[in-house]
């Protein structure tokens, strides 16, 4: 009995849509994942970008115009949102696996902190390089 | 046929054979990435948009250096975790482990790469 279609059970993204109803903290969860795949996007780039200005000149003027047109600062906007939004998400799984905040409600508040947080740190971090 | 209980199968470090592990590195990098996400999005926002002289000078600052790189290992670490995650949730079978071999040559490859272009940057 113990091995019952073991390794042939439906996978959860076959719940997504017409069987599910979305919430916040699911849609804050499921964002968790989709902002750190994106990440390692974002490390991908970065990386890109360091092997460029560590390479020829003219490879590092290429990426580095990409990087500096509008298309690269939005990308970077996006690229820190995701970024700061993870970094939070990943801190409600912290407290969540210290054992705290595990009640629905108090979940909710911090699936809402966590979109407000990343938007809010995202426009301090434009803020900060307008500045500086 | 197994003889096996499923009681049997979860003691000592589970069916998975690496007990809590991935779980474990999980929460430590998550903790470790407060601080060092920061320092990735300040560190390599400021270097972009500098001359490439000026982006050797930066790098030539060791804690500048320093703090790219840790940002960029810490972060790397972490994303594995993640997206070995999503893999093992959404694919299956010969799939599954073929895809986690290819994340996992990605992400060394990524934190090679991006150790030695930060350390050619810091000390040419």
């Amino acid at each position: 009995m113990a091995d019952v279609n073991r390794g042939n059970r439906p996978l959860s993204p076959f719940m997504l849509g017409k069987y599910y109803r979305p919430q916040m903290t699911s849609i804050s969860s499921i964002m968790v994942r989709i902002t750190g795949i994106a990440s390692l996007g974002t490390v991908f780039l970065a990386v890109c970008w360091l092997l460029a200005a560590a390479s020829s000149p003219s490879v590092f003027a290429a990426f580095n115009s990409v990087f500096s047109s509008i298309f690269g600062e939005i990308l970077m906007l996006a690229a820190a949102w995701a970024l700061w939004y993870h970094l939070l998400g990943r801190l409600r799984h912290v407290v969540w696996d210290f054992g705290y905040c595990l009640d629905v409600p108090t979940s909710e508040k911090m699936g809402w902190g966590m979109f407000i947080g990343a938007t809010v740190l995202t426009v301090l971090t434009a803020i900060l390089f307008l500045i500086f | 046929m197994n003889f096996l209980t499923d009681r049997k199968r979860a003691t000592g470090l589970g069916a998975g054979g690496s007990g809590v592990a991935h779980h474990w590195l999980t929460i430590a990098t998550s903790i470790s990435l407060i601080v060092l996400v920061p320092f990735f999005i300040f560190v390599f926002g400021s270097a972009v948009g500098r001359e490439q002289a000026d982006v050797y000078a930066y790098f030539s600052n060791p804690f500048i250096a320093i703090a790219m790189a840790l940002s960029l290992v810490g972060c790397v670490i972490h994303l594995k975790t993640e997206v070995d995650e999503a893999v093992e949730d959404y694919i299956g079978g010969i799939k599954r482990k073929l895809t986690l071999i290819a994340v996992a040559g990605f992400c060394y490859a990524l934190i090679l790469s991006g150790l030695f272009a930060i350390l050619k940057l810091a000390i040419l």
